[in-house]
């Protein structure tokens, strides 16, 4: 990547408009993030957090700035070309889990493999992989709505991990967990990004969270007011 | 393919929701193509029935003789020519005579043709051999809306006035033989059927006729000198055009049924665009691009038109072929609607009817289910996934 960079946001703004003038969700935010990073971003409601894990995504476009997601200028990527890079290398992990309700566990996982056009004996793999990843292997038949919250969350894990991509974005994706299914898959993804060294980035207010993550970013009113390194980077990473 | 399949996975996944759809859209072919199928049956019976009471393979016509042209009826008469008296001669023709006169039913005036017939003829089905009743001066017979509007009945005396070929007033008590009970309306109404040889009598036209029906098997018929021959398709023509009209004024009922159905379709896939916002945030949060997307969401809404038509083939095709080969037994106010039909009706199913239904169907399907989707087309991916309208 460019600089050794995964991701480099520059003087990111992105602003609302409001009655006679504009909210600014973004304002100047300069990051970047290298490979295997396990980073989350705090800060009170509305600062910012959400907006900037969407334009990461390449699911919204800054106001200003520019940011370079694995060497490509997400603002001037065509709408066709910003979705086949979500296909490929984000995976979204949502604070909803946004399952897809008359699909079954299994179809769930396989949706970002059929976009991508794999084979169906490879893909039937792929999935139980994942699956097992996130110790539902049992339960490739259900179907969401049978699922517990902790449960549905492991799915989306497994949805997003299942075409082992660069990059994982999940926004308060313990928020509505309890404790116990909140560390649960926390550790799930800590070893994901040990083991596939997925680059994590989280939007979190959660406290649980922070005890995992390895860098925290506060934002305060969409600027990046803090920047810190919590824990080593993991596999002995550039830092 | 893979969008083909999500939409189908969509579809049926729905569950009840997708079924009541097209349960209903199930109905609205089955509806369309059973009522279209009995106007046809109908319009082809009144045809047929036509055929066989008064065509039969097609008539010559003498020169001057225009049945939309009262005032020519006069001279549309002539001695029977000879290659035609040779059709008549071998029971390939039978001759009529049409001349016009009056009757006074109740001592009321009323302006008639009488129509000479030859009491054995075989050609036509009008039952002609009721006439061979000889003690009578001047037997006669008459349909049944005739009957009812003149209030004759058999037996009943009623006097007939003409004009012979020099155009002398004449008149006789002419008595009710039969009353017949007939759908075609053209071998009815304001008319009585009288012997021919008396009427060639009365009027002095000894040898005489306006018209000749041939047989049906007769083959290749040709201009005789003086008689010009009609076909079916002429003759048909003015019945054909009435059941066109007919086929357009029952065409309003299943834009009705259409437009209903499809108001259903349009609502749910406007709801369901609505409702499923999150989803479709999701699924381009996956990777899916807006143009796969609008593809999905129309391909669910023609899916439903699709299952629809397999569901109306599978409790339809029994249903219509049972139709088809049982009848609809008609109850008797279809008689005074002017629907020229037999007792029994028979639908007639075309695979043109059907098919053209099942495309019309679906073409529309299509149609409803896109316009919806291109809500998509300026949707925000992150305004998608907050579940909200933009
Ligand atoms: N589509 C939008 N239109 C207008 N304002 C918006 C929109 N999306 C976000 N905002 C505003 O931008 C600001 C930042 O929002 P954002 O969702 O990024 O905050 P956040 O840090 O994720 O908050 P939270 O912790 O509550 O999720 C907020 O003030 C929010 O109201
Ligand atoms: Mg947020």
């Amino acid at each position: 990547m460019e600089n050794g960079y995964l991701i480099k946001t520059e003087n990111l703004v992105k602003t609302y408009p409001m009655g006679y003038g504009s909210l600014v969700a973004l304002n100047r935010v300069n990051l970047a993030f290298q490979k295997g990073e396990f980073a989350g971003l705090v800060g009170p409601s509305g600062s910012g957090k959400t907006t900037l894990l969407n334009i990461i995504g390449s699911l919204d476009v800054p106001t200003e700035g520019s940011t370079m997601v694995l060497g490509e200028k997400i603002e001037s990527l065509s709408h066709k070309k910003a979705a086949h890079l979500r296909n490929q290398h984000i995976g979204f992990i949502f604070q909803t889990f946004n399952l897809l309700p008359v699909y079954t566990v299994f179809e769930n996982v396989e949706f970002p493999l059929l976009l991508l056009g794999m084979p169906a004996e490879e893909r039937k793999n792929t999935v139980m992989k994942a699956l097992e990843w996130v110790h539902l292997a049992d339960r490739a038949k259900s179907k969401p709505a049978q699922l517990s919250g902790g449960e549905s969350q492991r799915v989306a894990i497994a949805r997003a991990i299942v075409k082992e991509p660069e990059i994982m974005l999940a926004d308060e994706p313990t928020a509505n967990l309890d404790a116990e299914n909140s560390h649960n898959i926390l550790q799930i993804m800590e070893r994901l990004n040990k083991e596939l060294s997925t680059t994590f980035i989280f939007a979190t207010h959660d406290e649980k969270v922070m005890h995992y993550l390895r860098r925290k970013i506060t934002l305060v009113d969409g600027a990046v007011a803090k920047d810190e390194i919590l824990k080593p980077q993991q596999g002995g990473g550039e830092n | 393919m893979v969008i083909p399949r999500l939409a189908l996975r969509n579809v049926l996944g729905a569950g009840l929701r997708t079924w009541l759809k097209v349960v209903v859209l199930s109905f609205v072919f089955v509806v369309i193509i059973w009522a279209q199928g009995f106007i046809n049956g109908l319009n082809e019976q009144a045809e047929q029935a036509q055929v066989a009471a008064e065509y039969g393979g097609g008539q010559y016509w003498h020169e001057k003789y225009d049945p939309y042209d009262p005032f020519t009826l006069q001279d549309a008469h002539g001695r029977i020519a000879e290659p035609l008296q040779q059709f008549i001669d071998d029971n390939q023709a039978t001759p009529i005579l049409i001349v016009q006169g009056s009757i006074y039913p109740k001592g009321r005036l009323r302006p008639i043709l009488i129509k000479g017939i030859d009491p054995s003829q075989r050609i036509i089905s009008l039952p002609s051999h009721v006439l061979h009743l000889e003690e009578e001066d001047l037997p006669v017979l008459i349909g049944s809306r005739m009957a009812k509007s003149t209030g004759l009945q058999v037996g009943d005396f009623v006097t007939v006035q003409w004009r012979d070929v020099r155009g002398t007033f004449d008149a006789l008590d002419a008595q009710v033989v039969y009353i017949m009970s007939t759908t075609v309306q053209s071998i009815d109404n304001n008319q009585i059927w009288v012997p021919l040889k008396k009427l060639q009598m009365m009027t002095s036209m000894e040898d005489e006729a306006t018209l000749a029906v041939i047989d049906k098997n007769m083959e290749n018929p040709q201009n005789i000198s003086g008689w010009t021959f009609k076909n079916l398709d002429f003759l048909l023509s003015d019945i054909r055009q009435l059941a066109k009209v007919k086929t357009f004024g029952s065409m309003i009922i299943y834009v009705i049924l259409l437009f209903l159905s499809m108001l259903a379709i349009f609502d749910t896939q406007i709801l369901s665009i609505f409702r499923r916002r999150k989803e479709m945030g999701t699924l381009m949060a996956l990777g899916l691009t807006r143009g796969k997307l609008i593809l999905l969401f129309t391909l669910e809404g023609v899916l439903q038109g699709i299952l629809a038509a397999i569901m109306a083939a599978i409790y339809g095709v029994p249903l219509l072929l049972y139709s088809a080969a049982k009848g609809w037994t008609m109850p008797q106010i279809t008689d005074s609607m002017g629907l020229a039909i037999g007792e029994t009706l028979f639908p007639v199913f075309t695979a043109e009817l059907i098919i053209g239904t099942f495309a019309l169907v679906l073409i529309i399907t299509t149609i409803v289910s896109y316009i919806p989707t291109r809500k998509i087309s300026n949707l925000k991916p992150t305004d998608a996934l907050r579940g909200s309208l933009s």
